[in-house]
C-alpha cells in the first residue's frame, strides 16, 4: 500500500493523504473559507414546532437514506436519546446513514447492530468506547470512523466538511417553541456546548426532551431561532449516568502524588501568577491539581483569571471562593456545577466552537495559560495517545486533547509510568493524537520530563530543585520493570482515520490482527 | 552521619502491587511485613514474594527492612531467605529480652554464611511491644552490633498494660513506653522509632504527635500509608530558621579557625560540640528532605 | 528423584490488580501444559508462558498442568507465584532450599 509520512513519521495511506492532506505541524494550516450555513425553513405565526411523537419528528425532517445525523453527548452515559432515536430511524428502514455524534459512549452499544444491518455506514466522532470501539477495531465497518477533536468537529462542521443534514438534540428543558437547556429539568447535564454548534449548522433540528416549560425558557442555551420541531419523550437519560453528584478527589495515593509534582511544575512555571487560566481534567490526578493548586494560590495570593474545559464542582468552588473570576464552561460533569451555570454569571456556557475551533477567529484554547492532560500512553518524543489501548483497540476519546495541548502555554500529561504491567511511557505510541510539539511536561510517579524545546522550562523547573529527567529515561525505567512490550500486530484495512484538529491526518488505526 | 529515618512505611508483604511502587513515595526506610499483615496460610507465598522483589527491584538509596515470624513460628526461613535477597535489616517483632536479639542473629549468621553474604552485613532491628521489652530496653538497645535501632509497638503494648490508645489524650499512655525507648536508643547510640498512627484520614492529629515524638527526641516514625510519609518528613524538615541558625554555627567556625581563635562564640553563645552535633543533623535533615543542597558540615 | 515432584493440585497467587493466580497439578508425562488468561496477553503473553516454563525447568518440572490468570503481573511476581505453587504442590512448608532458590534466575 503507497503511504505518506507525515511530520510525526506516521504512514498514511495514499488514498486518505490525498483526500485529507497529512500533518505538518500543528499551526501548520491557516485556511481561509466561508462558513457552511445550514438551511432555514421560516415558522409562521400560528405554526407550532411540538409534534407528538420522535416518528413524526423524524418524518418531517424530511430524513433519507445517505443522510447525516448528529447528536451531542452531554448526557455521557446515562444517554438514551442516540439509541431511542436510532432504533425509531431503524424501524422506519432508512438505510446508509453517517452519523456524526460529538461522541459515543459504552451505553451505545446498540449501534453495532445498527452498523450490522446498513443503517448506519460511516462515522464520524470524538471517541469510541469500549463494545463500540472494539468492534470496529477489529473491522466492523467498511469505511473507515473520522475520529475528530472538539475543536476539529467544530471547524468541520463550520466549514462544511460534515454537513447535518438532522441534529438530534436532547436537551434537559425546552419550550415548545425550542428553547432549550441543559441546567434545568430531570436530567441536568450543564453547558450544551457541543450541541450548540450543531443547532447553528444543521438543516434541521430536532429538541428532545423530557421536561417542556412554558415559553421562554431561559438561560437560552440552544435558540428558538435555530429549531424546527420539538419532541417531548418518557425520559431524556439515567440523571446518575448523566451526571454525578460531585465529582470526588482521589484518594488513590499514586495518583495523588502525580498530582503534587505536576502542582509543582506549574508554581515552578512562569505562568503561576495572578490572572493564571487554566484546564483540567474531570479524572484522578487531573482533578487533584486543582486542589493542590488551590492552596498554592491561597498561599500566594493568586487568583485565577479564568477555568476552562469541562467543569466539575471542585472548580465551582474556587469560583465561588473568589480564587477563580470565570469559568468557561463547554462541558459539565457534575450535578453541582450544572446547578453553578444556571445561577451564576460568571459561570458562562461556551460552544465547542468558541472552546476549541481552530478554523474561527479565535478559540478560548489559544488564551489558555495551562493545561493539565491525562494519556493511555505517551512516547519518547511526547506524543501521546488516548484513544487505543495498549492493545491496539479503539477504546477512547480525542476529546479536547489536541485543542488545549495546542493552544495551552503550558500542556502537562498526567500519568502513571506503568498501569498494572504497562507502561505508558513507550518507545512509540500506538496512536498519536496530541503531537509531540504540543506537550510541554510529562509528569509521572517516578519523574518528570520536559520537551527539549522548552529550554525555558526546564531551567525554569531545575531552578526550582525539580529533579529532570528524560522521556528515555522515564522509558527505561518502565520498560526495567514490565520488560519490553510485544508490538501489536494489525492488517492492512484501515478502521479510522485521525485528523488532526485542522483537519490534516494525524494517523491512522489499523484493523487489530487476532 | 548516620541514616536518616525519619519515616518507616510498613507494607503488607502478599500485596505484589504495593511491593511494585513501594519506593515511589519517598520513605526512607519500606518495612515488609511477614508477620502480623500476612494471615498464616500466606505466609509462604509472601515470602516467595518479597525475596523476588528484593532480588529485583532498584530500592536505590530508600533502607528496606522486613519484618519476620518469630522463630519458632517461620521466622528461620524467612531470614534465610530475606538475608540472602540482600536485606539491610532483619527487624524483629515483639522482643521481650536481649536473648531474642541474640537468637534471632544466631540464624542471621548461619544464614549469612551459607549465601556467603559478608556476616555482619545484615543489620537489626528490634520492636519492643510489651512491658518486659519496654523495661528491659537498655538491654536489647545494647545486646548486638548488628542493631541500627529499637521501635516503640504500642498496640501490643497498651493491650498487655490493660489500657488502649488514646491518641485524643496526648497518648499519656505510651508516655514512658516512648522514654525509655529514646533513652535506651540514646544509650546504645542507635536510632529510635516511635510507633504508627492508626487513622490514616487524620492526618492533624498525625502532625502533633510526630512534633511531639520529634521533640522527645526520636529518629522518626512507623507509617502505614503513603500520604503520611509528606506529613512525617515534614516535622522532621527543618524551617529555614533553623539551616540559616546551622549555617551561622559553621560560619563562626571557619572564621575562628580564620582568625585562628580558639574560643567560637555565635550571637553571644559559646559553641561547643553539641552546638555543631545538632547543626550538623539540621543540614542533613534539610539536604534528606530536598530544603538545602549546599555541604552537611564543615568543609575541608 | 527430583527435588520437586508435583504431588497433589496447589494454587497460589490471587485475583488482584498486579497479581497472578497460578494452579498447578499433575500432567504426567503429558509435559508442559499452560492455560493462561492475561489481561495484558496481547503485549506480554509469550513472555509471560516463557517466563513460567522457564521456571518450571528450572524447578526439575518436565509435567505439569497450569492454569493462570493474570491481572498484569511483573516477571518476579509470576516467578515467586510459581515457586510458591510448585512447593505448595509438592507439600513443602519449611526448611525450603533457598539456595536453588536463589539460583533461579529467568
Amino acid at each position: 500500500m503507497e503511504t505518506v509520512k507525515n511530520a510525526v513519521g506516521r504512514e498514511i495511506p495514499k488514498e486518505y493523504a490525498d483526500q485529507y492532506g497529512v500533518f505538518e505541524g500543528q499551526y501548520a494550516r491557516k485556511n481561509e473559507y466561508r462558513r457552511a450555513a445550514g438551511k432555514v425553513v421560516p415558522t409562521l405565526p400560528g405554526e407550532t414546532k411540538l409534534v407528538s411523537s420522535l416518528r413524526e419528528a423524524i418524518e418531517k425532517s424530511g430524513l433519507k437514506d445517505g443522510m447525516t445525523i448528529s447528536f451531542h453527548h452531554h448526557f455521557r452515559e446515562g444517554d438514551y436519546v442516540l439509541n431511542m432515536v436510532m432504533e425509531e430511524i431503524a424501524k422506519m428502514g432508512i438505510k446508509n446513514l453517517k452519523l456524526a455524534a460529538s461522541s459515543i459512549a459504552n451505553v451505545h452499544e446498540p449501534l453495532i447492530e445498527h452498523i450490522k444491518s446498513g443503517v448506519i455506514t460511516e462515522i464520524t466522532s470524538s471517541g469510541l468506547r469500549d463494545k463500540v470501539g472494539s468492534a470496529i477495531s477489529h473491522g466492523l465497518m467498511e469505511k473507515p470512523v473520522v475520529i475528530r477533536s472538539h475543536g476539529g468537529r467544530a471547524r468541520a462542521i463550520e466549514s462544511g466538511e460534515i454537513h447535518i443534514d438532522v441534529a438530534f438534540l436532547g436537551a434537559s428543558s425546552a419550550d415548545p417553541y425550542g428553547n432549550a437547556n441543559g441546567s434545568q429539568g430531570n436530567a441536568t447535564c450543564g453547558s450544551l456546548g457541543y450541541a450548540k454548534v450543531d443547532a447553528e449548522y444543521a438543516d434541521k433540528v430536532v429538541i428532545i426532551t423530557d421536561h417542556l416549560v412554558d415559553y421562554p425558557n431561559t438561560p437560552i442555551s440552544i435558540s428558538q431561532t435555530l429549531v424546527d420541531y420539538v419532541v417531548v419523550v418518557d425520559a431524556i437519560g439515567n440523571p446518575d449516568g448523566i451526571a454525578k453528584g460531585a465529582t470526588r478527589f482521589t484518594s488513590d495515593p499514586k495518583e495523588l502524588l502525580i498530582a503534587e509534582n505536576a502542582c509543582k511544575v506549574i508554581t515552578a512555571s512562569p505562568y503561576f501568577k495572578d490572572g493564571i487560566s487554566f484546564q483540567s481534567g474531570s479524572g484522578g490526578s487531573t482533578l487533584a491539581v486543582t486542589r493542590f493548586l488551590a492552596e498554592k494560590m491561597r498561599e500566594s495570593g493568586i487568583t485565577a483569571g479564568y477555568l476552562l474545559g469541562g467543569i466539575t464542582s471542585n472548580m465551582v468552588e474556587l469560583l465561588e471562593e473568589g480564587l477563580a473570576k470565570k469559568i468557561l464552561d463547554t462541558q459539565t460533569f457534575d450535578r453541582g456545577a450544572a446547578a453553578s451555570i444556571a445561577r451564576n454569571e460568571n459561570h458562562y456556557e461556551i460552544s465547542a466552537s468558541f472552546y476549541a475551533n481552530p478554523g474561527n477567529k479565535g478559540a478560548a484554547v489559544n488564551q489558555l495559560d495551562v493545561v493539565m492532560l491525562s494519556a493511555l500512553e505517551v512516547d519518547t518524543d511526547f506524543n501521546v495517545n488516548v484513544m487505543t489501548g495498549s492493545d491496539g483497540v479503539i477504546r477512547g476519546a480525542s476529546g479536547g486533547h489536541s485543542d488545549t495541548a495546542a493552544g495551552a502555554k503550558l500542556s502537562l500529561i498526567l500519568c502513571p509510568l506503568l498501569r498494572g504491567r504497562i507502561p505508558t511511557i513507550v518507545e512509540q505510541v500506538n496512536t498519536v493524537i496530541t503531537p509531540g510539539e504540543g506537550i510541554d511536561v510529562v509528569v509521572t510517579e517516578v519523574g518528570i520530563a520536559v520537551n527539549p524545546r522548552r529550554k525555558d522550562l526546564q531551567e525554569a523547573l531545575k531552578n526550582a530543585g525539580v529533579n529532570l529527567f528524560t522521556m528515555e529515561e522515564l522509558k527505561n525505567k518502565a520498560y526495567a520493570l514490565a520488560g519490553t512490550p510485544d508490538p501489536i500486530e494489525y492488517g492492512d484495512k484501515v478502521v479510522a482515520l485521525i485528523e488532526y484538529r485542522d483537519g490534516s491526518l494525524i494517523d491512522v488505526v489499523r484493523q487489530v490482527k487476532r | 552521619m548516620e541514616r536518616l529515618r525519619r519515616t518507616m512505611m510498613f507494607l503488607p508483604a502478599s500485596n505484589p502491587g504495593m511491593l511494585k511502587d513501594a519506593i515511589i513515595y519517598g520513605a526512607d526506610s519500606i518495612m515488609f511485613d511477614l508477620e502480623d499483615a500476612i494471615s498464616l496460610a500466606e505466609k509462604d507465598t509472601s515470602r516467595f514474594l518479597v525475596f523476588q522483589a528484593v532480588k529485583t527491584f532498584d530500592f536505590s538509596s530508600t533502607e528496606t527492612v522486613v519484618r519476620i515470624n518469630s522463630l519458632d513460628a517461620g521466622g528461620i526461613d524467612d531470614v534465610h531467605a530475606m538475608v540472602r535477597a540482600g536485606i539491610d535489616v532483619i527487624r524483629l517483632p515483639k522482643t521481650t529480652c536481649a536473648q531474642d536479639v541474640l537468637d534471632t542473629e544466631e540464624v542471621i549468621l548461619e544464614a549469612e554464611k551459607a549465601c556467603g553474604r559478608e556476616p555482619g552485613s545484615t543489620r537489626m532491628m528490634a520492636a519492643i511491644e510489651d512491658p518486659r521489652g519496654v523495661l528491659d530496653a537498655v538491654a536489647i538497645a545494647h545486646s548486638s552490633k548488628r542493631l541500627i535501632g529499637i521501635a516503640l509497638g504500642s498496640e501490643d503494648y497498651v493491650t498487655a498494660m490493660k489500657t488502649k490508645r488514646y491518641a485524643d489524650r496526648n497518648s499519656e499512655e505510651i508516655f514512658f513506653a516512648r522514654s525509655m525507648i529514646v533513652h535506651a536508643a540514646r544509650a546504645a547510640g542507635i536510632a529510635a522509632l516511635d510507633t504508627i498512627f492508626a487513622d490514616v484520614n487524620d492526618m492533624e492529629t498525625l502532625r502533633k504527635e510526630t512534633e511531639f515524638v520529634r521533640q522527645l527526641g526520636f529518629d522518626g516514625k512507623s507509617v502505614i500509608h503513603p500520604r503520611q510519609i509528606a506529613v512525617v518528613n515534614s516535622v522532621y524538615t527543618p524551617s529555614q530558621k533553623e539551616i540559616d541558625n546551622a549555617l551561622n554555627v559553621f560560619r563562626a567556625i571557619e572564621e575562628a579557625n580564620a582568625k585562628g581563635s580558639g574560643v567560637i562564640a555565635l550571637n553571644g553563645k559559646m559553641i561547643d560540640k553539641p552546638f555543631v552535633e545538632r547543626a550538623e543533623r539540621v543540614l542533613a535533615l534539610a539536604k534528606a528532605a530536598g530544603v538545602y543542597t549546599g555541604p552537611e558540615g564543615q568543609e575541608g | 528423584m527430583p527435588l520437586y515432584q508435583i504431588q497433589k493440585p496447589a494454587i497460589a497467587g490471587t485475583l488482584e490488580s498486579s497479581d497472578i493466580q497460578i494452579m498447578i497439578d499433575k500432567n504426567d508425562g503429558e509435559g508442559i501444559d499452560i492455560n493462561l488468561t492475561s489481561s495484558v496477553e496481547h503485549q506480554y503473553g509469550r513472555q509471560i508462558r516463557e517466563t513460567i516454563c522457564k521456571t518450571l525447568s528450572n524447578m526439575g518440572i518436565d509435567n505439569a498442568k497450569l492454569t493462570a490468570v493474570d491481572k498484569g503481573a511483573l516477571d518476579c511476581t509470576i516467578i515467586a507465584r510459581t515457586i510458591a505453587a510448585v512447593h505448595r504442590s509438592c507439600g513443602i512448608t519449611e526448611h525450603y532450599d533457598w539456595e536453588a532458590i536463589d539460583s533461579w534466575n529467568v
